[in-house]
């Protein structure tokens, strides 16, 4: 069984691990280090619930292996919050963006990018920008709502 | 709507208060299935069938159980020394666990491997080696009633042929004799097809048995666990678990809709594994497990018949379906209900004459049949008749919102029985639709319509004014397994005043640990801040029937007013042993009890609860809590109309969605912005099956749909920005008023689609339109081409 | 879910990659994006033995204007061709095309060369390309001096599904379009049901004219057929006319009748092939309109 030795910084913190050459980033995530916010919720990438930060861009950690991200940098949803929550956790909060709160988080992770990219998204391209995250519960308008709230409170103040 | 009664500090009914649950789920803290890990844990992954039908010759384990890493290959023989292979469905059908001699469906489970780790899992699976013989397959449930058809359930004594069920419903013969007499009949067969709901998170259990204690506790994505708590031990009494040694216990659920209500092979596999090895047993299903092997919704072949006079009165109503249940009849409907709520198909309109009869039978496809957001069946029966409206009224040449206005249940008819026997208690069905019609501005519409269609361009409006029943429901007529469907609430106020309540039901997102918290708050004037709400361990709630078909509001929220009342009828006197008055010179407004003219000489609730400890009367028990079973006495009906309007591209019939009107009427609303949710949820869910989702099979029982690469869930693109407004007509007979709402969407929006898309092309001579309106659908009915 | 094992290799230069695929043979696959390549793996329907992850190489990710070429290196992601300026306005084709990739999440991660060097028929770059001519430049296993280097024309690149002129042992580095002489205009044209779903038919138009002359054209098609498809004669019919309505009508029936459309649960033959016609049609109408300055 091949094997690799990888340290990765997930969240600011440096995880070390021998690990399969094939095991998946996103179990690298919840297995190894137990950050189970990032979540599955399928096997053809295409749902998005995996969605986590590589170096800053949204990627679907299902479909990355773990020793892809040797001496890199990832984000999670456990990493979003500082001294106060991010404005997209507090807009999905505001604005009812969740219910079941499983794809929850990879939505946040890829509107981070999103906004990141784009400060200021209408709400057609918000629609565009979430495209690669799927949701059953919430019919996504919440959601462009959460959005458009994070995007303006981080215009009034921008943080990190 | 009334105004709020409560302070928006107390949160009480009517105030949209933010979800308690919310500051978990967005920080990733949520506790879902596959996030529980128990020490010495090991996996479990399933061998599935590639064949739809077929002898099971021989399975050798040898070179899985050779990898490092297996521990264990399970398969039918194993599970048989247990009497294990083999469980009941909740309508008393019999269905596989593991197979002992063939297998019924394509991606049928056949054995289990069990190792140290997901990935050794996933590699035993690979190595497992099955020999097949392949056996003649039915697919199709028409040729599954043929003569000839080969017998699925051979394994069934006295089955002699794939017939499951016959159930009626209505006056067979008077609506004959109505039918004779119509002006007016129609006929058109529609097809509901298989669908999934597909929930984000699939299904999955985590197993650990005791065998010193003999304790089970089982986490698993249930939506009823103190049902599956006394299915596993009437299962597996025989094994030695006994129910008060069972835990269940429902973890943080990604969705349910219905999917994760039955008792699936993999959860019953990964039990007896963790019973005989002694091992804590996970098993999570990948998203093609789920779609292929999961409970399916739909699958109704229905030949429905409308008949009216020519002034467009309707006066009967008559539907004939085959019901498609796969190889076993494993829908979790109400025992006595095996076409569920089906008989409400007579919908919003004042019928004098109906009579429905529904046939289920066995195919080579996968079990289930209600777990799609359907409330027992009344997406197929409102589908029927609202397309069937459509279709009188594109026969008579009227306009769809008059012909039904004209023939509306009228608002002052309520309590009305329902020609098959429903008491609809209340409605107000031409104050939804007139709403609907002026929001989205129908004159303007049809003028615009009129103006493009003289162009050449193709634009349709739908309109569906659905009622829906749910709110299962009263013990005379409702039961799941013979356990009657009431649903309860134990609420204890501590002495700091501050709510410990549980509740029967178990929330898979719809906000019940703010919602019922916020009927608490309006009961007894607490705020929702010191109000925890919990659900879903069967060791601490108690027992109800569960999460599903909108019955949480309707039956388990009313167990909690009436628990609340209970404990204020308590709080009133030990509020007059403190004021040291007679409870009758008491008056109550939320939150405390004063005295009659002396509004001054009051006792909080608060300070109630500390007396109930410290000072309560004498003769009288301490503490301050209650307990309410809650048997409804009827179902609530919510309803509503919706208007659809669409635009399409007569070049490659592609149809977009323009707007979404949504009009809905669930009652009394507890919490506003939760409501709109669920509306919106509901809506996204009623569009996907109208333009984009099917599970379908080949002759050999290949399935197309059983990945995300087939099944098309809708993305934000695809979904339009829904609009909704709404009436509000309380139910007369729940101690709230409120009806329930989470499905009401996904009833009432498929038709409304394919009305408007039918609108679109009527003028070139389309009638009907099965869903999915698929482009190619909508192009071969433009260019009249046949599918070959 | 879980893939099979495979050994995983990071090498730093471009002739190591080249050197490591000499030596591990026909069961070792480039990792560039690997939005194909894991999902299948996933899947287990492709079982590398060997992986050589080419992400760390420097030097394959540019967009560049050089000697009457655009050239684009084949690590550029998805989501930079989508958002470049110089894309946008001098070739929207390629931001249509990119655009309409799979999902936002899949572009950050997919590169243009793993699109093209896939060779599956359903993938969208491969129709553009051909359209617009392209010419493909491959390195691989040199001699004592340094890696061999050849460019092979698109036409010459699509062998058959999942098929391409690479060989075993060749990395695809660059794709060079040659600067359009004059007034022209391109566009790309997809049917998909849903964000993430692929074509149920693509089709590609690229017309230069002269004057009101149209003085060459390319038009290429989209999973419809076991390779990017040009359709050939649509072209000839459109060279030298003024692409008037009826030249189009024309031209795009031309298209229809050589796509080879395969009957599936995206539509059936018929279907995709009057879908042909239609994407065909608007795509040139598109390109005229650009040409003439429009968009």
């Amino acid at each position: 069984m091949a094997t690799q030795s990888i340290t990765v910084n997930i969240n600011g913190e440096a995880k070390s691990a021998e690990v399969e050459d094939r095991l998946l980033l996103v179990h690298f995530i919840r297995d190894n280090h137990g950050l189970t916010g990032t979540h599955i919720g399928c096997d053809t990438t295409h749902c998005g619930a995996c969605t986590v930060l590589l170096d800053g861009t949204a990627v679907k950690s299902c479909t990355v292996f773990a020793v892809q991200a040797n001496g890199r940098e990832v984000t999670t949803i456990e990493g979003m919050e500082g001294e106060a929550l991010h404005p997209l956790q507090e807009g999905f909060m505001e604005e009812h963006g969740l219910q079941c709160g499983f794809c929850t988080p990879g939505m946040i992770m890829s509107s981070k990018h999103l906004l990141d990219k784009n400060p200021n998204p209408t709400e057609e391209e918000i629609r565009w920008g979430i495209s690669g995250n799927l949701c059953r519960c919430t019919g996504y308008l919440n959601i462009v709502k959460a959005v458009q709230y994070a995007s303006n409170k981080l215009q009034e103040t921008p943080t990190e | 709507m009334a105004e709020p009664r409560t302070s928006f500090e107390i949160g009480g009914m009517g105030h949209s208060v933010k979800r308690k649950e919310d500051p978990r789920f967005i920080r990733g803290q949520g506790k879902f299935i596959d996030d529980i890990v128990r020490p010495g844990m090991v996996f479990m992954d399933i061998v599935r069938s590639p064949y739809a039908h077929a002898k099971i010759k021989s399975i050798n384990s040898e070179k899985a159980l050779a990898l490092p890493g297996v521990a264990a290959v399970i398969t039918g023989e194993t599970l048989k020394e247990y009497n294990l292979h083999m469980m009941p469905t909740l309508m008393s059908d019999t269905q596989m666990v593991l197979p002992l001699e063939k297998v019924c469906y394509q991606s049928q489970e056949v054995a289990a491997v069990v190792a140290t780790d997901r990935y050794s899992a996933a590699d035993g699976v690979e190595l497992v080696e099955v020999e097949y013989e392949p056996l003649p397959v039915v697919t199709d449930p028409f040729k599954a009633t043929a003569k000839d058809a080969p017998i699925i359930r051979d394994d069934k004594e006295g089955q002699d042929s794939n017939h499951i069920f016959h159930w009626e419903s209505g006056d067979k013969k008077g609506t004959a004799q109505a039918f004779k007499d119509a002006d007016v009949t129609l006929k058109q067969d529609i097809y509901l097809p298989r669908i999934h709901v597909a929930s984000i998170e699939t299904c999955g259990c985590v197993s650990e048995f005791d065998s010193v204690t003999g304790q089970l506790t089982v986490w698993m994505t249930t939506q009823a666990p103190h049902a599956i708590r006394t299915v596993l031990a009437l299962v597996a009494g025989h094994v030695g678990l006994q129910e008060d040694k069972i835990r269940v216990i429902s973890p943080d659920i990604g969705g349910g809709f219905g999917g994760k209500v039955p008792v699936y092979p993999g959860y019953v596999i990964a039990i007896a594994a963790s019973v005989v090895t002694g091992l804590p047993i996970k098993w999570i299903e990948d998203r093609r497990e789920n779609l292929q092997a999961d409970s399916f919704a739909r699958d109704y072949h229905m030949t429905c018949e409308i008949a009216a006079d020519k002034d467009g009165t309707m006066k009967a109503l008559r539907i004939k379906t085959l019901a498609d249940h796969g190889y076993a009849d494993a829908a979790c409907n109400p025992s006595k209900w095996p076409a569920g709520l089906f008989s409400i198909c007579t919908g919003s309109y004042d019928f004098k004459n109906a009579f429905t009869e529904v046939d289920g039978v066995y195919t080579n496809k996968p079990p289930g049949g209600i777990a799609y957001r359907c409330s027992f069946r009344v997406t197929e029966a409102v589908h029927a008749i609202e397309r069937m409206v459509d279709m009188l009224a594109d026969d008579l040449d009227m306009d769809p919102a008059e012909l039904r206005l004209k023939n509306f249940i009228p608002s002052n008819a309520f309590p009305y029985k329902s020609p098959m026997g429903w008491e609809y208690d209340s409605g107000n069905y031409e104050g939804a639709l007139k709403l609907a019609m002026k929001n989205i501005g129908y004159e303007a519409l049809l003028k615009e319509q009129k103006e493009k269609r003289d162009r050449g361009e193709l634009m349709g409006i739908g309109i569906s004014s659905f009622t829906e029943v749910v709110g299962a429901g009263n013990s005379k007529d409702f039961d799941i397994l013979g356990i009657k469907m009431f649903d309860s609430s134990e609420i204890r106020i501590h002495p700091t005043g501050k709510v410990t309540a549980r509740f029967g039901t178990k929330s898979q997102g719809q906000g019940h640990e703010t919602t019922y918290a916020q009927i608490i708050a309006e009961e007894l004037g607490i705020p929702v801040s010191d109000i925890s709400v919990e659900e879903g361990d069967t060791d601490t709630a108690p027992y109800g029937l569960g999460t599903y078909a909108s019955r949480s509001t309707p039956v388990a929220g009313a167990a909690g007013a009436m628990a609340c009342r209970k404990i204020r009828d308590k709080a009133k006197k030990i509020a007059a042993h403190l004021l040291e008055v007679s409870e009758d010179d008491l008056e109550w407004e939320p939150g405390k009890f004063s005295v009659k003219g002396i509004p001054k000489k009051a006792s909080t609730i608060q300070d109630v609860a500390f007396a109930a400890y410290t000072n309560h009367p004498q003769g009288m028990e301490a503490g301050l809590e209650a307990v309410s079973y809650y048997d409804p006495p009827n179902m609530t009906f919510p309803f509503g109309s919706y208007i659809c309007v669409v635009d399409i591209d007569s070049g490659t019939g592609e149809v977009k969605i323009r707007r979404f009107m949504a009009v809905d009427d669930c009652g009394n609303i507890i919490n506003p912005m939760i409501v709109e949710g669920q509306i919106h949820g509901g809506l996204t869910m009623g569009i996907a099956p109208a333009l984009l989702e099917e599970i379908s099979y080949d002759e050999e029982g290949n399935m197309t749909g059983g990945s995300f690469m087939e099944y098309l869930v809708p993305t934000a693109v695809e979904t339009p920005h829904w609009e909704t407004d709404k009436t509000c007509t309380p139910s007369p007979h729940h101690p709230l008023g409120a009806k329930g709402v989470g499905e009401s969407a996904t009833v009432g929006a498929p038709p409304a689609v394919a009305n408007a898309v039918v609108d679109a092309l009527s003028h070139l001579g389309v009638k009907h339109l099965d869903i999915p309106i698929t482009p190619e659908k909508v192009w071969r009915a433009i260019h009249k081409r046949d599918a070959t | 879910m879980i893939p099979g094992s495979f050994d995983y290799h990071a090498p730093a230069t471009l002739d190591e990659a080249i050197k490591l695929l000499g030596e591990l043979g026909e069961d070792a696959k480039i990792l560039a994006g690997g939005h194909s390549l894991i999902p299948m793996m996933k899947l287990r329907l492709a079982e590398p033995t060997n992986l050589i992850d080419i992400n760390g190489l420097s030097g394959l990710n540019y967009i560049k204007e050089e000697n009457g070429y655009l050239c684009i290196g084949a690590m550029t992601r998805e989501a930079t061709l989508e958002t470049s300026d110089l894309i946008a306005e001098k070739y929207p084709i390629l931001k249509d095309t990119s655009e309409v990739i799979a999902d936002p999440l899949v572009r950050n991660m997919a590169t243009v060369g793993g699109n093209i060097a896939h060779g599956d028929p359903a993938n969208d770059h491969p129709a553009t390309m051909v359209a617009l001519g392209a010419e493909i430049v491959i390195k691989g296993p040199g001699g004592i001096l340094g890696g061999r280097e050849r460019t092979i024309a698109i036409d010459d690149f699509f062998k058959g599904p999942l098929m391409t002129a690479l060989e075993q042992n060749e990395i695809l580095t660059e794709i060079k379009i040659p600067n359009p002489n004059g007034k022209s205009g391109a566009t790309y044209k997809k049917l998909e049901r849903k964000v993430g779903d692929y074509a149920i038919a693509g089709a590609a138009a690229a017309l230069q004219f002269d004057g009101d002359n149209c003085s060459s054209a390319g038009i290429a098609l989209t999973n419809v057929g076991p390779t990017p498809i040009r359709a050939t004669e649509a072209q000839d019919a459109l060279v030298g006319t003024s692409v008037s309505s009826d030249d189009i009508d024309k031209a795009s029936e031309l298209a229809a009748a050589v796509a080879q459309p395969v009957g599936d649960h995206r539509g059936s033959e018929e279907y995709k092939r009057a879908v042909v016609k239609i994407l065909t049609a608007r795509a040139i109408q598109t390109a005229k309109d650009r040409a003439e300055g429009g968009s």
